[in-house]
């Protein structure tokens, strides 16, 4: 009988040793996703900051989380938490109380039919249209705006230089993130505003790549990434406003405003499109840590 | 249940039918990525498995690897294989990670099969004469048939359900609705989409499930001759 | 390699982080599974239902069960419990088959020499039965738990962040080797908790066979 009452711990062992892996986790980890009790306490000086799952969003999160951090506040990261339709609900019911935005596709999900799109108006329009629990900081000179591009080969042989150029041109195929295809300013938008007809090619996170290799013939990319300069790609100009201006912009929540504009605020001023771009340039040309880039970047603008 | 009426909606709208990926294209390709990469990984993997099962060497190596190959994250290997091979394969690049998911159920059901043959099936088939390609091949194998194509079967449901993951690389399989619906809070769409795989799995299934039953009697028949 | 080097500290708190949430639902899928593979084993009737069941659990997409959980259950979508709820039903889908193969397995003629030295059907359960169907149980568990591992990376499409966050990162920045220490580091991990199942057996479970 003794091997058998041995075994009945084969099981009891198993939760045992499995329930200590479980019970170890990462109280400091700043990935760390279990935000379900700081949606109270959010009068105390705990601020949660999140980012999209987008590698230049995480970098200007960062830059905000430790700004924050050398205000005296203590800083909970929760990063990587998907895009604007996934993390949004979560801001407004408190979990995550910072994320950097964009105005125009920001004001885009909050009024899908607005006609504004200078970055004043666009930012005007915004701070009215967020819902109350939620409020916009001052917004950024930079701007990380979707933008649709061709190859410099291509805008040669074509004469393109704007959006519109494109149309007549049979067999166009536009590439971009899957969600693009549903956007105001997806196919649809370029048929309606530019009459301009394209397929859809869903081409992900290599939407550049599939351009230079042809696979795509327009990419839709964001104009803060680098490799609009390094794969000497062309933008399109946009005279009709298909895409709205868009800013970096602080989304927060209602009740922290006081206490986190005066740290972020000059964040915002001090960020410009070039600053942005070359921060992009640091995570993917030189591999580097979005707590280093943030962390001298703070340093180099004086503001850590 | 008002999610599941919409998402029965969605799988029969016209949106469906006509959208940059019409819903019987991302059928059609999801099903290609399965059957092209559990039929590689059954190239690689089925004369691999007899061998083992049949002389009983590499056993060991054989188990070691599937236990390995088991642990690859396909969703990782997929995404690395892209940056490798460059976004001109993507097909080849998923296909690659979804052979490597299929190889060791298969492996293991071929190794298996042989293995499981009685021995005194075996030592009556020397007796009568055979020459051990003859065992292997009118014995061990068919008496091994349905092991095998248990391990075929498992292959194919994983495969079925992993290929979903193309669809972050890519405009194709029943995945793309789901990574488009993700981000768009579709969850009409997202249910619709897995809805769909699961009826595919279903009916791979009941294939497998034919297909062993189709196996069974001969492979009965075939181990009553070599007795 | 260099990224791999200056970024251990990422990597190490990643891993720290997927091996605390692929925990829960192994060892969930090992509790829940023992009476479902007990209901499947013992009668005819639930056998074939409850086998196709949980068959059919395992073909949903965990990208789309991910997703889908949050508007069914009404719960935060950057909550963890999501990712813990979807890799129980994957974990429960694995063992049920296996827990009830392993009963299958003990011999009728064991359990007809425990019922005539007047066991219990309770205690015949707990102390004939489960004790010889261990080493299946085991091999069940080991195939969980790294399958469990594996899968928890598509947990970072939803948001949540595990060594998944390496997948979807590098692949953003084109950082080869990113994604590789990833994968390097799934791999790693699995195998390591792989092992320590198997001692873990051999240490609880003297009686079973080199085979385990």
């Amino acid at each position: 009988m003794r091997t058998i009452r041995r075994t009945t711990t084969l099981v009891a062992g198993a939760a045992a040793a499995l329930l200590t892996l479980s019970a170890c986790g990462g109280d400091s980890d700043p990935l760390e996703q279990d935000t379900g009790d700081s949606g109270e306490d959010t009068a105390s000086d705990t601020i949660v900051v999140g980012s999209q799952a987008y590698y230049s969003n995480e970098i200007i999160a960062e830059i905000y989380a430790q700004a924050l951090e050398a205000d005296g506040f203590t800083v909970e990261r929760n990063f990587s938490i998907g895009q604007r339709d996934a993390y949004m609900p979560a801001l407004e019911n408190g979990e995550v109380q910072v994320i950097p935005e964009y105005t125009g596709n920001l004001l885009q999900y909050f009024d899908p039919e607005t006609t504004a799109t200078s970055a004043e108006d666009v930012y005007a329009e915004l701070a009215n249209a967020v819902p109350e629990s939620l409020a916009v900081l001052e917004q950024s000179p930079a701007t990380d705006q979707d933008s649709y591009n061709v190859t410099a080969d291509f805008a040669e042989s074509e004469g393109l230089t704007s959006i519109g150029d494109l149309a007549g041109i049979d067999g166009l195929t536009v590439g971009g993130p899957a969600e693009l295809e549903e956007r105001p300013y997806g196919p649809q938008g370029l048929a309606d505003v530019y009459g301009v007809d394209v397929a859809f090619e869903a081409t992900g996170d290599t939407t550049v790549q599939d351009l230079v290799a042809g696979t795509v013939d327009v990419a839709n990319v964001f104009s803060a990434d680098p490799r609009i300069q390094t794969e000497d790609l062309v933008t399109l100009e946009d005279p009709e406003g298909l895409f709205l201006a868009s800013n970096v912009v602080p989304l927060v929540g209602a009740d922290v405003v006081e206490d986190v504009a005066a740290v972020i605020d000059p964040v915002s001023a001090a960020l410009t499109p070039e600053g942005l771009v070359d921060l992009n340039v640091q995570s993917t040309e030189e591999q580097r840590s979005s707590e280093d880039i943030a962390a001298d970047w703070l340093a180099e603008n004086g503001l850590a | 249940m008002d999610l599941f009426a919409e998402a029965i909606a969605w799988i029969f709208s016209t949106d469906t039918q006509s959208g940059s990926l019409p819903l019987s294209e991302a059928i059609a390709t999801h099903l290609a990525f399965t059957v092209v990469s559990v039929l590689i990984a059954a190239v690689i993997a089925v004369p691999a498995g007899w061998l083992v099962g049949h002389t009983g060497r590499g056993r060991e190596i054989a188990v070691g690897l599937s236990g390995a190959a088991r642990a690859v994250p396909s969703f990782g290997l997929v995404l690395l294989l892209v940056l490798v091979f460059g976004v001109t394969h993507k097909v080849g690049a998923s296909t690659t990670a979804f052979v490597l998911l299929a190889i060791p159920p298969i492996l293991a059901g071929a190794y298996s099969g042989v293995e499981a043959v009685e021995r005194r099936i075996v030592d009556g088939a020397r007796a009568v004469g055979m020459t051990s390609s003859q065992v292997l091949g009118k014995v061990e194998i068919p008496l091994g048939l349905p092991l095998l194509i248990g391990g075929l079967r498992s292959a194919t449901l994983q495969v079925v359900a992993t290929v979903t993951l193309a669809g972050y690389v890519g405009s194709w399989g029943l995945g793309f609705y789901i990574v488009q619906g993700i981000q768009i809070r579709d969850f009409a769409q997202i249910l619709g989409a897995a809805l769909v795989i699961v009826v595919l799995a279903v009916l791979l299934d009941l294939l497998f499930a034919l297909a062993e039953r189709a196996v069974v009697p001969r492979g009965v028949r075939a181990g009553r001759d070599g007795r | 390699m260099t990224w791999v080097v200056d970024n251990l500290d990422l990597i190490g708190r990643l891993t720290v982080e997927h091996l605390r949430q692929s925990a829960l639902p192994i060892l969930l899928g090992l509790l829940l599974s023992i009476p479902l593979g007990w209901l499947a084993f013992r009668f005819r009737l639930t056998r074939g239902l409850m086998l196709t069941v949980v068959g059919l659990l395992y073909t949903i997409p965990s990208l789309a069960l991910f997703a889908l959980l949050p508007p069914l259950l009404g719960i935060s979508f950057l909550s963890e419990i999501n990712l813990v709820i979807a890799l129980t039903i994957y974990a429960v889908a694995i063992m049920t088959r296996f827990v009830a193969d392993a009963l299958a397995s003990v011999e009728p003629h064991v359990r007809q020499a425990a019922d005539a030295v007047g066991y219990g059907a309770w205690r015949r359960f707990w102390q004939v039965d489960l004790p010889l169907a261990g080493p299946v149980v085991l091999a069940g568990l080991r195939v969980t738990a790294v399958s469990t591992i594996s899968l928890c990376t598509v947990g970072i499409l939803i948001g949540i962040d595990n060594l998944g966050y390496l997948f979807t990162n590098g692949y953003q920045r084109q950082i080869v080797a990113e994604i590789l220490a990833g994968v390097v580091a799934v791999v790693v991990i699995a195998l390591v908790i792989d092992r320590l199942l198997v001692v873990l057996g051999r240490a609880l479970m003297p009686w079973a066979g080199k085979g385990a």
